[in-house]
């Protein structure tokens, strides 16, 4: 360990309140859809009917007749400039042209005097439609003679990924015992309770601003600035306090977005477009299901020797992020375990359905239910103790993995130990009586991809002359608590409180340009800027406190809102005091910078060869369940996690974000699927898309958490994420505690009770249902 | 679409008088109508609970909920001055440093099913509150700091209450 852990903090490492907590707790905190404006119009979107058609035609002059609608717009008013986030899958336009892929999508917007009139005046567009055939499922999409979706995708192939290191058929000759398993993963929701929501104004001038909920404001202000195909100086995205985001359609400019600014121009008002809840959960980005099949080589003694793994995902309409959403399955394919031979096939299918994206531990949950399930009936045949076949083959600090990731901290050993001793699993595992049962599930995750183009993150700091320091970033705060843990790093620097520190929100007029937030990226290189800048705003003021004092800078500690001399520290000086000398006496403004770029390397998308991230967090998680043999139902009655999270910064925070990432993969696990027929959800609702409840978790005594310290040399402060690691040994904890409780292996989520019942040869095979 | 009706509402002790359109629910007149958008518009159908207010001490969903059916009755929303009300107070203060609020979309409605559940029972046991917030979602958190939180209420509105002597030591 490096001395830096044992340094005392000030601020860092305390449990810290939001800074926004209490406006959150009075109401005070203006979401998108608080925004109101005079004049302001409402916006309400067409979607299609079908799965896939021709548009014919669109006449909209009865809508435009009724009293009260203002615009109407369609396809044919934008430039008809796909859009998207890498330049091959750019298939996103801001309303459909001439076809529409999945039912749900966007064909029309009006906006008129109120929701309700809005609303009606939809009605009254009249579309013609030329019904195509469509197709749903994967395979069938990929089959000769299939429907096709898109021009530029021959065979429906939306994005292909195939990696290989190491040599894998040497790694399957020497291993002892291999499995072969099949898993299918289902459509998952973000779920988040804030439905998307903008404000669009278009200025006489051409300045086209949006206000909206975006946890990547800048992603937005591109692909606007695209898609109207506008300079991006004309385009200005405001970020507004965001309820819940796990990526998505905040993540990206979706079509109420473009419309709400088009419909502006048109009228000259600014137009407000809300989504209703059936809207959100029938639109994209959802969580990719997938086929994975995964076949395992291991020796005797429980070596993992090689890995070969095909994965076929059901993209649905259109792009969204899948080509790395494919690409990072298999990239962290075997993390977080040593395995020298692996090879990796993966497509991402187009297919008629709402378009699937980014959802918190993005693709990783799905991977680490396969591999873990598999893991577990590795460690029956070989009769291993499933905690012993992990230890052994558990990635060491310091490892380099066999696609290239330099690991750094990696206390997965650790967090093995610690979940078993939380458990209890040693007396429980084996013990439990019938119906009850107990399971491991492990994982990892990155702390931010370097992805290629735009990965850096950038921070500027002022101070003011009453001591107050004003932070910006490009980074938002989706409730995990950004600004806060930012205003901890630059208080610990320049020896203030964070309480001084103010953070904004994102405005692309003003704030330094970053990629937002997902990929567990912001705390590791935000925060690294952050520190940087207030690095260097330190340098500043230790220099001119240096001029005033007659001392060297280096003899300078900055504490309690003063500088003081280290050696004397009688001697001393406000803060606030030497920031006015500057400003007046010495016409110097303290202003730090500070950037974090993750080093130049870059990762070949076609080898998958490289370091991903600058560090990656372990973790694992024990959950017992009680199985009701004549309901089927499952309740989860202990749920033990540990994750090796570096330091973390603001720990109150941190136990949020496990605690929430965790009961979210409860719910994946258990209970939520979209359900599709022939395209169209059967389930837009929240009553029928069913999410955890305060009643679905564990009693609070049996649901714990542990941090495993490390301190992350690449982190700022020693740390690393925290967000998403902790849910993605969940599913398959929860999966091997069933099968532990009932004998049941599950191969396909959700475990449902119906599926229990199965299981349990109580209920007759249903017929294959509708994926 | 002119039909409108008028309402006089009682809303956090301050009297408002509007013309709405009859159909409108309690929540659409709050955050429309009077401007009070603390109360969140989710599910809009009853299921999540980011809308409820207090009628008459009684926790709802205003989405559910007509403004008509609301005269002649007290409704407390999240914008309620909590000065007036040092229950509502200490819910939020705890909720702060329980670390009970991430993203806050969830956070007023849960605040108030919190407020509405201390009027009735001063000490919930955990059961107690999980059985409280069954009609409350909350993605975020995974519902364990808001539990902590109104756990952590309870014990300090009781500790307030307890005579000094008795608080030495807590
Ligand atoms: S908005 Fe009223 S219950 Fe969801
Ligand atoms: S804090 Fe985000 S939904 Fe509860």
């Amino acid at each position: 360990m490096r001395d830096e852990t044992m340094r005392e903090f000030q601020v860092i490492g305390r449990p810290t309140v939001k800074k926004d907590a209490l406006a959150k707790a009075s109401g005070r905190a203006e979401y998108a859809d608080d925004i109101a404006m005079p004049g302001m119009l409402h916006g309400k979107l067409l979607r299609s009917p079908h799965p896939h058609a021709r548009i014919v035609r669109i006449d909209a002059s009865r809508a435009l007749a009724l009293a009260g609608v203002r615009a109407v717009v369609t396809g044919r008013d934008f430039p008809g400039v796909r859009y998207g986030n890498l330049p091959q899958t750019r298939d996103y336009l801001p309303l459909a042209l001439d076809a529409v892929r999945y039912i749900g999508e966007e064909v029309a917007a009006v906006a008129a005097v109120d929701e309700d009139t809005a609303e009606e005046a939809l009605d009254l567009i009249e579309v013609e439609y030329a019904p195509l055939p469509a197709v749903f499922d994967p395979e069938a999409a990929i089959a000769p003679g299939a429907p096709q979706l898109h021009p530029h995708a021959p065979g429906n192939v939306s994005a292909h990924t195939e990696f290989q290191f190491g040599d894998v058929e040497a790694g399957f000759a020497q291993a002892d015992h291999v499995r072969e398993d099949v898993f299918e993963t289902q459509p998952v929701k973000q779920g988040m309770l804030e439905p998307h929501a903008c404000v669009g104004l278009w200025e006489p001038s051409g300045k086209a601003t949006l206000w909206s909920c975006k946890m990547s404001p800048y992603v937005v202000w591109r692909q606007l600035s695209m898609g109207l195909d506008l300079p991006p100086g004309q385009v200005r995205v405001v970020q507004t306090y965001v309820g819940g985001g796990f990526s998505g359609g905040k993540q990206e400019a979706m079509p109420m977005d473009f419309c709400a600014l088009l419909l502006s121009k048109r009228t000259g008002r600014p137009v407000k477009l809300v989504h209703g809840m059936d809207e959100v959960l029938t639109i994209g980005h959802m969580r990719h299901p997938m086929k994975i099949w995964l076949r395992t080589g291991t020796t005797r003694d429980g070596r993992i020797v090689a890995q070969h793994c095909r994965l076929l995902a059901n993209g649905g309409a259109y792009s969204s992020i899948g080509g790395f959403s494919i690409f990072l399955a298999g990239a962290m394919l075997n993390l977080p375990y040593r395995v020298p031979n692996i090879r990796y096939e993966a497509d991402r299918i187009y297919t008629n359905n709402g378009f699937c994206g980014a959802l918190r531990g993005h693709t990783v949950v799905q991977m680490c239910f396969a591999r873990e399930s598999q893991l577990e009936r590795i460690a029956a045949d070989l009769g291993l103790d499933p905690l012993e076949l992990r230890h052994r083959n558990a990635i060491q600090p310091g490892d380099t993995t066999a696609n290239g990731f330099r690991v750094g901290t990696f206390a997965f050993d650790e967090c093995i130990d610690r979940v078993a001793e939380m458990s209890g699993w040693r007396e429980k595992r084996g013990r439990l009586p019938k119906y009850r049962g107990i399971g491991l599930g492990c994982g990892a995750h990155l702390s931010g991809a370097r992805l290629m183009g735009h990965s850096a993150s950038a921070a500027e700091l002022r101070i003011q002359e009453d001591g107050s320091i004003h932070l910006t970033t490009g980074s938002t705060d989706v409730g995990q608590g950004v600004e806060t843990v930012m205003a901890m790093i630059a208080a610990e620097v320049l020896g203030v409180d964070p309480d001084d520190v103010s953070c904004t929100k994102v405005d692309s007029a003003s704030t330094p340009v970053d990629p937002g937030t997902f990929g567990s990226r912001v705390t590791l290189f935000t925060g690294k800027a952050v520190e940087r800048a207030a690095e260097d705003a330190r340098t500043q003021l230790a220099a001119l406190a240096a001029e005033r004092m007659g001392l060297d800078p280096g003899e300078l500690v900055f504490r309690g809102h003063e500088i003081l001399n280290r050696n004397d520290e009688r001697q001393r000086v406000s803060l606030k005091e030497i920031v006015r000398y500057g400003a007046f006496q010495r016409g110097r403004l303290v202003t730090g910078r500070g950037v974090y770029a993750a080093g130049d390397e870059k990762i070949d998308f076609r080898s998958g060869y490289g370091n991903l991230s600058p560090a990656y967090t372990p973790t694992a998680c024990v959950a017992e369940v009680e199985v009701d043999p004549e309901t089927g139902h499952v309740t989860v009655v202990g749920l033990w996690g540990a994750d090796d999270s570096g330091t973390p910064l603001n720990p109150l925070a941190v136990k949020g974000q496990v605690i929430g990432a965790t009961v979210m993969s409860l719910g994946h696990a258990l209970y939520e699927n979209l359900i599709r027929v022939d395209g169209r959800v059967m389930n837009p609702s929240f009553r029928d898309y069913k999410m955890p409840l305060a009643t679905d978790i564990p009693p609070l005594e049996r649901f714990k958490h542990a941090n495993v310290l490390t301190w992350e040399p690449e982190g700022p402060f020693g740390a690393k994420e925290a967000g998403q690691g902790a849910g993605t040994g969940v599913v398959a904890a929860i999966a091997n505690a069933i099968h532990d409780a009932t004998g049941i292996r599950f191969h396909r989520l959700p475990m449902t009770p119906e599926a229990i019942l199965r299981g349990l040869g109580r209920v007759p095979e249903a017929k294959e249902s509708a994926q | 679409m002119n039909d409108l009706v008028p309402v006089s509402l009682l809303v956090n002790g301050v009297r408002y008088d509007a013309a709405i359109r009859p159909w409108r629910t309690l929540l659409e007149v709050l955050r429309e109508t009077l401007a009070l958008t603390g109360t969140k518009r989710s599910c809009g159908e009853g299921q999540c609970g980011a809308c409820t207010v207090l009628i008459d001490g009684r926790a709802v969903n205003a989405c559910l909920y007509l403004a008509v059916e609301a005269q002649g009755k007290e409704i407390q929303t999240i914008e309620g001055p909590a000065a007036g009300d040092p229950v509502l107070a200490q819910i939020q203060r705890s909720f702060a440093t329980k670390g009970a609020i991430q993203c806050g979309f969830c956070t007023p409605g849960m605040v108030i099913a919190a407020r509405a559940l201390l009027a009735e029972r001063a000490q919930p046991s955990e059961d107690e509150i999980r059985a409280a917030l069954v009609g409350h979602l909350c993605r975020c958190t995974g519902y364990v700091q808001i539990i902590e939180a109104i756990q952590d209420a309870a014990g300090a509105l009781a500790r307030d209450a307890a005579p000094v002597a008795a608080r030495v030591g807590s």
